[in-house]
């Protein structure tokens, strides 16, 4: 069965833009208002984040973000509220990412409830051992057709590249180099050839590239050698600040497409 | 039995909850900290430098004044005498060799009281390698002269400006070092906590103060066991070391003491497993301070190596299961029980030991029993914050 995400790989696999922003910044309510600028911009696919107080795999762009965030009143049980009607204005892929602890004291079952009744395709959650959620997890994924994107790395071996391949349902998330988010821009020729080993093994779930992609350039460098690519800090970066943002939406994607 | 699993679980807790990007190096200890650490060589040259650098073994002080005034037979396991001023050089040895064999040019650490990066720093210098310490910036205020000690042995020290500014954000700010720097880089965890194997790497290497007490107490009393051991707890590395060879020995109580801060229940305290939740924290499945939306809470203490929201997986397994007591000591009442260790018994403890001390009021014991209080680190860091209360105690 296909949910937005694995449908939208059916139908296109170029340039795949996603755009990650921090739910509950720069204001509480500005969710819908993000999402939908992003999807009628031309983001192929919108990656939420739910805000954290220790995200280890992130940097300070979207640390600080999450910490405005959570000031503002954001949690998880607020954001699901706030996606309750979202079905309703846009059917762009919609994808959370979190932190497992999140989910651990929500409850997953409920979670993974919720995520069904606001229509969210797929999940990111960096620190969940691949094991654990192959041996407790994935049976309720697949019962609720929610996709879910394992890590790679350039330091991932092989066989761990082919075991996320077979548990990923949605993407691969490709980190395009080893560091954390929002701390480098521009892709090297080191980066190249990983990337070009990564696309040589020619995995049967999509890529897509994040990390370090920040303008139009990287963008379209990343997505010669994956399905797309991901920006995260460097919206985060350009909402900062902003009050209109379904404008500054507009303006970052229009810088991008 | 207390054992852990293959997978680094004490119970239900422990584990290796981390992101992709740390998977490789993680994995890499997970295959080879045992077959490395036990190896003839590693062995020798662990207790050597434990020998004459570090200056254990540590001695085991009966302390009659505080055996008098308590009314039962103590103990103080002297870790305040190793080189540093605490028993966090007995894990950086340990790991400085590990890093070794593991090739790694660099070296990272977190800090809270300053500690365990002193002993970082310490180690680098004698092996030769780069050092780069987290400590919060609030930390780097309250404990200057640590932050002083670890430049002067060559370390960098940076600020941790994210979150509280303590332990807990020094730490995230030393795991992101780790993923920004895979290949070349050792981090030395400073505590029993962190994914598997760290909290069973550090409890090992912590192991040596228990190893040390069975055969002192045997010399001393005529048996190897005491009837308590009383440790305080933070992560709880020095309270691992004390408890280790002792964990299936059903007949010694194990007391954790933990920091309550201004109260347990005052907003500002430390203390986890009353506190605590189950959850993750660094990459750890186990009690932690949280909100019921999973968001980390800062916690408090006047200890800044107590200042810490989550407590090892050991620990928690062993208060969950009740094979250890916790008990909760005030800011207040660690003080109180520093200044009485100086006056009666010449000995100015760590502000986090002062809480292990202070214990002696708040649990129940036998005036026959012997009891081993780990003494695990000397107050002179913490002069400044004791001058503060001089007059009034």
């Amino acid at each position: 069965m296909l949910n937005r995400l694995t449908k939208l790989f059916e139908n296109k696999r170029e340039n795949l833009l996603t755009v990650y922003f921090t739910a509950g910044y720069p204001k509480l309510d500005d969710t819908e208002t993000i999402i939908c600028s992003l999807a009628e911009s031309g983001a192929n696919i919108i990656e939420i984040g739910i805000p954290y107080s220790d995200p280890l795999a992130d940097g300070p762009v979207i640390q600080e973000s999450g910490m405005a965030a959570i000031d503002n009143g954001m949690t998880l049980q607020v954001l699901f509220n706030q996606l309750t009607d979202i079905r309703t204005k846009t059917q762009v892929p919609l994808i959370l990412m979190g932190y497992f602890n999140q989910l651990l004291q929500y409850g997953v079952d409920k979670f993974l409830d919720d995520c069904v009744k606001t229509g969210i395709d797929g999940l990111i959650i960096p620190d969940l051992p691949l094991m654990e959620y192959e041996q407790f997890y994935k049976d309720k994924l697949t019962q609720r057709n929610i996709s879910i994107s394992f890590l790679i790395t350039p330091q991932t071996e092989e066989s761990r590249i082919h075991k996320v391949d077979a548990l990923s349902t949605g993407f691969i998330y490709v980190v395009s180099d080893s560091s954390i988010t929002g701390m480098k821009t521009g892709i090297s020729s080191q980066q190249i050839s990983y990337f070009e080993r990564i696309k040589s093994l020619q995995l049967s779930t999509p890529q897509l590239i994040g990390f370090g992609i920040s303008d139009r350039e990287s963008y379209l460098t990343a997505s010669k050698y994956a399905n797309g690519a991901i920006i995260g800090s460097a919206f985060i970066k350009h909402l900062k600040g902003k009050n209109e943002v379904d404008k500054a939406t507009e303006d970052f994607i229009n810088l991008i497409l | 039995m207390i054992q852990l699993s293959e997978n680094g679980y004490y119970g239900s807790f422990g584990g290796a909850y981390i992101p992709e990007m740390l998977y490789p190096n993680v994995k890499e200890l997970q295959e080879n900290y045992l077959s490395m650490i036990y190896a003839d060589d590693f062995q020798r040259e662990f207790y050597y430098l434990l020998k004459d650098y570090v200056g254990r073994p540590t001695p085991l002080y009966l302390a009659e004044n505080l055996s008098a005034k308590h009314n039962a037979t103590i103990y103080l396991k002297r870790e305040d005498l190793c080189h540093t001023g605490a028993h966090k050089i007995n894990n950086t040895i340990g790991q400085i060799l590990l890093a070794k064999k593991l090739n790694k040019k660099r070296i990272i650490a977190e800090t809270g009281a300053g500690q365990h990066g002193v002993a970082t720093a310490t180690v680098c210098a004698r092996m030769g390698l780069e050092c780069i310490i987290y400590m919060g910036a609030v930390d780097i205020k309250r404990q200057a002269p640590n932050v002083a000690r670890m430049k002067m042995l060559g370390a960098t020290v940076i600020s941790a400006t994210s979150g509280s500014q303590t332990l807990k954000d020094a730490t995230n700010e030393a795991i992101r070092d780790w993923i920004n720097n895979p290949v070349d880089t050792h981090y030395i965890i400073g505590s029993v906590v962190g994914p598997h194997p760290y909290p069973d790497l550090v409890a090992r290497f912590q192991s040596v103060i228990s190893e040390e007490m069975k055969s002192q107490l045997l010399e001393a009393t005529g048996r190897e066991n005491p009837d308590l051991i009383i440790a305080c707890v933070g992560g709880g590395s020095n309270a691992a070391g004390a408890y280790y060879h002792y964990l299936n020995d059903l007949d010694v109580r194990l007391i954790a003491v933990e920091a309550a801060g201004e109260g347990v229940y005052s907003g500002k305290s430390a203390a986890t497993s009353i506190l605590g939740t189950e959850g993750i924290i660094h990459g750890s499945r186990t009690l932690l301070m949280q909100t019921t939306d999973g968001q980390i809470v800062e916690p408090h203490s006047i200890s800044a190596g107590l200042d810490y929201p989550g407590i090892g997986p050991l620990h928690a397994h062993l208060i969950t299961t009740g094979r250890a007591e916790a008990v909760s000591v005030t800011d207040e009442n660690a003080l109180k029980a520093a200044f009485e260790l100086s006056r009666i018994e010449g000995i100015i403890p760590a502000l986090e030991t002062a809480h292990a001390i202070h214990a002696l009021e708040d649990i129940s014991f036998k005036s026959s029993d012997v009891i081993v209080i780990n003494l695990s680190g000397r107050g002179d860091k913490d002069l400044n914050t004791y001058m503060e209360y001089l007059d009034k105690y």
